[in-house]
């Protein structure tokens, strides 16, 4: 089983990406498993076509409540396998310490034992605690993708993440797999991101131009491929699961320094 | 017999040179050889200094410091302790602290140990529902005057709201409830948790209760007596007698109502300078009551100490009162002091403990004509070590600068100058004086040594190299230290001992240490093995 993370600033556009890309994972007849790791739990909303009933946590809230695999992993688009670890109330409790206990519930309870191909983990905003990192830590997820545009604070939260990763790529062996720009229709877009890439040393591996099939199939609660598997957006989707699946890319990533990043921009971020 | 010992600049060498160079280098400022120039300037200390990691000290925590030390011994406020269950439970009636409620029905909540009991999913989803509830279930339970709450190292991370809640709680059950943000990581030791704990204490009691209650003239506060195994009761039943109105203990055998009316005194005097100091620095400024700084640990310091508070009073009558009643306490001491003392003299010790203890004890030792020979605090500033005299020079760091220092300004109403410019002037001129404290290196003799948070292994190599008749500190070090062969008196808890404080409390200590040093069991602690002449195994740890 390839356990994948995909992480990348708040409101780049992580869990619509993931969904749509297990989508067409799950179009070609792999078995998927997604756990969102936000504690608003709407990581798998798209699959499910709607919001799943029941976080992991919420079975913590309860005294002598004995918990089910099955009621908090539910059966999505195409027999994907969703849940979400939850959390509590923004401004509230510790919402890293959550993922923490939520991963360690799943272990426990044997939903990693389940005879699949892929487990995506769809983490909330940047890596702002040892909680949030506790996707990447030992035996958890060994792939990471990072979701970024051409904006520069995205570019900034991507760095950043790529420091996270090089702390626990040594101990427990996790690597970058590549950078998905999912476009903001920015000046020079790929070519920023391509050269951000390569000075990360890693990849671009997809460029996802920007669509608004994306945003109908959303209202619809429903992934691309299955509001509208024709559309042109769907295509693009499949590309990326097809990248990912054929992916031989797998590096510890150089975070550059701030100063690197502001010439990377001055340098391809305006139209010319 | 007098036994071989290195010098105190070789047992410092010895100390320091153990230690990583950059570690020994700062260990080196935080062991001093001491030096009593006629100026009474002593050698400057570097304390109050975070503690290295992988060294065995003896400090605690904020935590410790605040619910421990100083909200603890108060026996009508419930103190919820906010957090997971060990915190409260293995905090709970650990000093010895005692407490006498004026009659069997009174509240006295120092047997219960009330917690929050955070579990998992409390530090997840927050604690403050829980916390709520933890403060309604205790009034409901028992209607107490007042609750505390106690903020734990888990609660200060996930940031529940706890000065909210006792807001919420306050407001809802019309008793006064309030909390400290004393997370156990803040600081460098428990002297953090003490200046928190007075700041609230400040803050949201002293002041509430203007009601003059008492018959005697002459009102004082005693700050800084925990009444460990009954000290204060030694103090008060002398007070008494004197003709001194006690108003507030902060905080030994105390209640809620007598913090609340500790504003009505006319004088505070300052026992444990370093937790307590606060407290009174700040009720000055705010209802100008003036403190000194006295001692009741020993006969003579009890006999100064008096003499000092009926001095401020100005009042022949209290005077007279005083005398003779230290000319009877100190008749009947004397007797004793000398009994013991032959048994005691020249004999030697050293002292390792608290913010003040390893101070004020040493008179205790004087006493029985002991030496001694080295001595330091856990958690004391250098105020404790040099004197007040160098306030002005303490380097703030940010470890002091992350406790809330309280902004106080003289209050419109109840702001009352308890001494005019004359009497200033008059009681000057005898040579009185107030807020002074030298510290404790001046009254030390040179060449002892002073070391400030001594660890496990420094204390093992300074009893191997100087082989002291007893050892005081507390129950971390105790069973270690009787182990090589030395008595070791608690002086936190005084073991099953005390009171050890006032006239009586002093003869209690003569004979207790007289036990001790006096006592054959020390020379028996070397196996058969030991005592042979063959050459001993040598192991060691791979």
């Amino acid at each position: 089983m390839r356990k994948i993370a995909i992480y990348g600033k708040g409101g780049i556009g992580k869990s619509t990406t993931t969904q749509n890309t297990v989508a067409a994972l799950a179009e070609v007849g792999k078995s998927v498993m997604v756990v969102g790791c936000d504690p608003k739990a709407d990581s798998t909303r798209l699959l499910l076509n709607g919001l799943a009933q029941k976080t992991v946590l919420d079975t913590l809230r309860e005294e002598g409540e004995d918990v089910e695999l099955d009621d908090i992993l539910k059966p999505g688009f195409l027999g994907t396998l969703c849940t979400e670890s939850g959390g509590p109330e923004p401004g509230v409790g510790c919402a890293g310490r959550g993922i923490i206990t939520s991963i360690n519930l799943l272990e426990q309870l044997g939903a990693y034992e389940k005879d699949l191909d892929y487990t995506f983990y769809d983490v909330l905003g940047d890596v702002v605690c040892g909680g949030f990192a506790m996707p990447i830590r030992e035996g958890k997820a060994q792939e990471i993708y990072i979701v970024v545009s051409g904006e520069m604070m995205a570019m900034y939260a991507a760095n950043n993440i790529c420091k996270g990763i090089v702390k626990y790529a040594e101990a427990g062996g996790v690597r970058l797999g590549g950078l998905i720009c999912n476009s903001r229709k920015t000046d020079r877009e790929d070519e920023l991101i391509e050269a951000l890439a390569a000075k990360l040393g890693t990849q671009m591996i997809h460029f996802i131009p920007r669509h608004n099939d994306v945003q109908r199939a959303e209202i619809n609660k429903k992934t691309v491929i299955d509001w509208n598997d024709k559309c042109e957006q769907a295509e693009e989707y499949r590309t990326l699961a097809r990248k990912i699946d054929e992916n031989q890319m797998f590096v510890i990533p150089k975070p550059l320094a701030i100063e690197e990043l502001e010439t990377l921009l001055m340098e391809y971020g305006l139209a010319a | 017999m007098i036994e071989q010992r290195p010098d105190a600049q070789t047992a410092k060498q010895e100390l320091v040179s153990m230690y990583p160079a950059k570690l020994a280098k700062k260990r080196a400022t935080q062991v001093v050889v001491n030096d009593v120039p006629e100026s009474g300037i002593v050698p400057e200390i570097l304390v109050n200094s975070r503690t290295a990691p992988g060294i065995i000290s003896q400090r605690g925590c904020t935590y410790a410091g605040c619910k421990g030390v100083i909200m603890g011994p108060t026996r009508d406020i419930v103190n919820i302790v906010h957090g997971p269950i060990g915190c409260s439970f293995y905090a709970w009636l650990t000093r010895r602290n005692m407490t006498l409620p004026p009659t069997p029905q009174s509240e006295n909540f120092m047997m219960y140990a009330f917690s929050t009991d955070l579990k998992e999913e409390n530090i997840v989803f927050g604690g403050e529902k829980k916390l709520d509830a933890a403060i309604q279930e205790a009034y409901d339970l028992f209607h107490p005057k007042a609750i505390s709450v106690f903020s734990t190292c888990p609660v200060g991370l996930i940031g529940d709201d706890i000065h909210a809640s006792a807001k919420r709680m306050k407001e809802k059950l019309g008793i006064n409830v309030f909390a400290f943000s004393c997370e156990g990581y803040k600081g460098v030791s428990q002297s953090a948790g003490h200046h928190i704990a007075n700041n609230q204490l400040f803050k949201h009691v002293v002041g509430l209760d203007d009601e003059i209650r008492g018959s005697r003239k002459f009102r004082v506060n005693l700050l800084g007596e925990y009444n460990i195994g009954g000290d204060a009761f030694e103090i008060d039943e002398i007070f008494k007698r004197c003709g001194f109105e006690l108003v507030a203990t902060f905080s030994g055998n105390s209640t809620y109502g007598s913090f609340a009316n500790s504003h009505t005194a006319d004088l505070n005097m300052v026992m444990c300078h370093r937790s307590i100091n606060y407290v009174a620095e700040m009720m000055e400024k705010k209802y100008g009551i003036p403190w000194i700084k006295v001692n009741f640990v020993s006969a003579s310091g009890t006999a100064k100490s008096l003499r000092k508070m009926a001095a401020y009073f100005e009042d022949q009558d209290l005077m007279d009162r005083v005398e003779a009643v230290i000319e009877e306490e100190m008749a009947k001491v004397e007797v004793q002091r000398r009994k013991y003392a032959a048994r005691t003299r020249g004999k030697t010790a050293m002292l390792f403990v608290g913010g003040s203890r390893a101070h004020h004890y040493q008179e205790l030792f004087k006493e029985l004509e002991m030496k001694v020979l080295a001595a330091g605090y856990e958690f004391a500033h250098r105020d404790d070590y040099e004197g007040r005299r160098v306030l002005g020079t303490i380097k703030i760091d940010a470890d002091s600068r992350n406790i809330e220092e309280l902004h106080v300004e003289a209050d419109p109403e109840k702001f009352r100058a308890r001494v005019d410019s004359e009497a200033e002037a008059r009681l000057a001129a005898r040579g009185f004086k107030f807020k002074d404290y030298n510290g404790m290196m001046p009254e030390m003799d040179p060449n002892t040594l002073i070391i400030d948070d001594i660890s496990a292994r420094d204390t093992e190599k300074l009893i191997e190299m100087w082989k002291p008749d007893v050892f005081c500190a507390g129950i971390k070090e105790k069973f270690v230290v009787q182990k090589m062969g030395v008595p070791c008196k608690q002086l936190h808890n005084y073991d099953v001992g005390g009171p050890y404080n006032a006239f009586r409390g002093a003869v209690n200590f003569y004979r207790d240490i007289d036990r001790m040093v006096n006592s054959p069991v020390w020379k028996l602690t070397l196996a058969p093995w030991q005592e042979s002449a063959e050459p001993a195994l040598e192991a060691s740890v791979a």
